[in-house]
């Protein structure tokens, strides 16, 4: 954001505590995330930073907490749950959702307005809400306490954002490109392999990854109808947090702060290999 | 134009073009269904289905008139003015006898005491006897307690026998119904609910304007700065979004709370005295805080992208034709954001009041949501009833907001990182 040549000082001065202003905000956004990696290593059981730590004395930093986390089999348990739930309800999630999608983006489709809603129902009806009601329903149909009533929650919660995605991925997909194909001999079948589905991919790929994120970020829903046995790690961060505030959590939140860089740093790659295939090249 | 109205324009086989193109539109209208209905489907009954259950549970009313069935058949006709006769009390006998054989009469305990304190010790006490009741049994059952003597008791059985109840969602907003029905204001003392609607709503909207003032300038600078540098700022902006709700609701935890970061830095620079470290966490300023920091990204993006549309040329017009820098933006700029702070606002508004996780860590006592009391009525009182009427009513309110939030911008405009 450059200043214009005929700013007046005053313009200035406000240019620079405007940026001052916004760098605050980042601070804000950002700082808490970054602070807790080296809490993290503390080697006093507190949330807060030590004097040996502050000194840079290396007795002050340990990875006893990394240490507790890896050899917990409550931990560990709980990965493995995350995962299974995560990853079954994304599977399910991104078939429905992407099949839907090709629909959706049918021009002749009916009551298209309606029925998005519903699809995208599931993102804005409050968590608590949705999960008070699976209680009622799976409990009455069995489903409660059980691997398939959590994944069958989770893909329902996952569904809005796969819509979303891909819908939005085939809005801007250009239709003479199948016309052109089907012109050159190809048909239906090779055509959505070879031209729709690797355009459209990254769009599925992302929706996957935000129903992924979306299970393996899920509290609520889980602590009404999952039993001891479907344990997850929000789950077990949630009591950490509400029983004995163990610095293990910190770690725990360390690592989830990698994943969801590493996650970013995926969907950005794939936003800019979605934007090259579509020929349309950032700066 | 030649073309003779009585011949129709026909396909190469002979078929009226009409025919044929109207045809081919409905085949493409239920290929895209088709498509659309496995997801339709899952969702109906995955998600649909436990909505309408807990809609239903929230007026649902078995309780009396099962388990109560032959004293609510004897009191058919019952007038209400003086204490029904012997054939009442004798069912009501029959009734609580058949129950505490079936060791089921807890559902109705719990029930009846919602409407009336001390009805589950009535019943249970009167259930545990009930074996050694001899005739006449209306002596008999007011001798084993006197509730079974007021008129009160007997107005609430009748009452109470229908199928179907408005005295959840009366529970709800702190109403009930008096012994004569008529809807009265339960004592203070026990209103807690409409306080936490209120509650609820207001710090909801707090924490809107606040992600509206700390969001607005950074939706901007992220429009105004070259591609590059913008899409630097943007991973700060998505990288909060991506992570955990717990780590950030953790996080909070670490810095606000009394022996925190925050505390110790403050102490240290000699802005508060060590004794006197401020409670900022468990009370309302720690959900505020928190909830900001995790809703501000749902601010920044529905922002940023109305804002990429405007174009910068209408503030260079504005301030060639002679407008100050603050009155162009007021004048020009700020107008043409408004879509994008309704679209932001709506939606944090939204995810506010349904925000259960956060508040019920942070919030304390004070910083609590009407949330954190639907939980507490599904864990702890076990009232899945009021539970269920509560959650109704907050559905009821996102829905309406959804649906403002859908006629203005369109779901499907939502986007996404």
């Amino acid at each position: 954001m450059a200043i214009p040549s005929y700013a007046t000082r005053g313009e200035r001065i406000w240019h620079y505590v405007f940026l001052g202003i916004c760098a605050l905000i980042f601070l804000f956004l950002v700082g808490p995330l970054l602070i807790i990696i080296p809490l993290s290593f503390n080697a006093e059981p507190y949330f807060t930073f030590s004097e040996k730590m502050l000194s840079l004395d290396p007795a002050g930093y340990s990875l006893r907490w990394y240490a507790d986390f890896f050899t917990s089999s409550a931990w560990l348990n709980s990965i493995k749950n995350s995962f299974i739930i995560g990853i079954a309800s994304t599977i399910l999630a991104t078939i429905l959702g992407t099949v839907a999608a090709l629909g959706l983006s049918n021009r002749h489709m009916p009551a298209r307005g309606a029925i998005m809603a519903l699809l995208i129902s599931p993102m804005i009806v409050p968590l608590i809400i949705s999960a008070a009601a699976m209680f009622f329903f799976f409990s009455k149909v069995n489903l409660a306490q059980t691997y398939l009533g959590v994944i069958l929650a989770h893909t329902a919660l996952g569904i809005p954002f796969v819509v979303i995605t891909v819908t939005a991925t085939l809005s801007s997909f250009d239709t003479t490109l199948i016309k052109a194909a089907h012109s050159l001999g190809a048909n239906p079948t090779r055509t959505f392999f070879k031209v729709v589905l690797p355009l459209v991919t990254p769009g599925v790929v992302s929706g996957a990854l935000f129903a992924f994120i979306t299970s393996f970020d899920e509290v609520v829903v889980v602590l009404f109808i999952s039993g001891p046995a479907q344990t997850t790690m929000p789950i077990q961060m949630w009591s950490g947090i509400r029983e004995q505030i163990s610095p293990t959590i910190l770690a725990v939140a360390t690592m989830l702060v990698l994943l969801s860089m590493l996650l970013l740093t995926t969907l950005e790659l794939l936003r800019r290999r979605s934007e090259r295939l579509r020929g349309i090249t950032p700066e | 134009m030649s073309q003779s109205p009585s011949v129709p324009l026909t396909t190469a086989d002979g078929v009226p073009l009409k025919t044929s193109l109207r045809r081919a539109v409905r085949r493409s209208k239920v290929k895209a269904f088709l498509l659309v209905s496995p997801l339709l489907l899952f969702l109906g009954i995955a998600f649909v289905m436990p909505i309408v259950e807990m809609l239903w549970r929230s007026v649902d009313n078995p309780e009396v008139s099962t388990q109560l069935s032959r004293t609510v058949a004897a009191l058919e006709g019952w007038d209400g003015e003086s204490l029904p006769g012997e054939p009442v009390f004798a069912a009501l006998a029959e009734d609580l006898r058949e129950g505490q054989e079936a060791r089921n009469l807890g559902l109705l305990s719990s029930r009846l005491n919602y409407e009336k304190s001390g009805m589950r010790s009535t019943i249970s006490r009167t259930a545990r006897r009930i074996g050694r009741v001899e005739p006449p049994f209306r002596e008999a059952l007011i001798e084993i307690n006197d509730t079974w003597g007021e008129l009160d008791t007997w107005k609430l059985i009748q009452r109470e026998a229908t199928p179907y109840t408005l005295s959840y969602y009366l529970a709800a907003v702190d109403l009930q119904l008096s012994p004569t029905g008529e809807i009265v204001q339960v004592p203070d003392h026990l209103k807690v609910h409409v306080g936490l609607f209120w509650r609820t709503f207001w710090m909801s909207a707090m924490i809107t304007g606040l992600t509206l003032l700390l969001g607005y300038p950074i939706a901007f600078l992220l429009t105004n700065l070259p591609l590059r540098h913008s899409n630097l700022l943007m991973i700060l902006v998505l990288l909060p979004f991506w992570t955990s709700l717990l780590v950030r609701t953790t996080t909070w935890i670490a810095i606000l709370q009394s022996q925190g970061v925050l505390n110790d830095v403050m102490v240290a620079l000699g802005v508060i005295a060590d004794e006197a470290r401020w409670q900022m966490i468990h009370n309302k300023a720690g959900t505020i805080i928190a909830m900001t920091h995790i809703l501000l990204p749902f601010m920044i993006l529905p922002l940023y992208s109305v804002m990429k549309t405007i174009p910068p040329s209408y503030m260079r017009a504005a301030r060639s034709l002679g407008g100050k820098p603050f009155l162009s933006f007021r004048r020009v700029y700020f107008p043409l954001t408004i879509p994008g702070i309704a679209a932001g606002g709506i939606l944090v508004f939204i995810l506010s009041i349904g925000y259960y996780i956060t508040p019920a860590l942070v919030g304390g006592q004070s910083g609590r949501f009407i949330t954190n009391y639907i939980a507490y009525h599904m864990q702890t009182s076990l009232n899945w009833g009021l539970a269920a009427a509560i959650a109704s009513i907050l559905l009821f309110v996102v829905i309406v907001f959804y649906m403002i939030f859908n006629r203005l911008i369109g779901v499907d405009k939502v986007k996404l990182g």
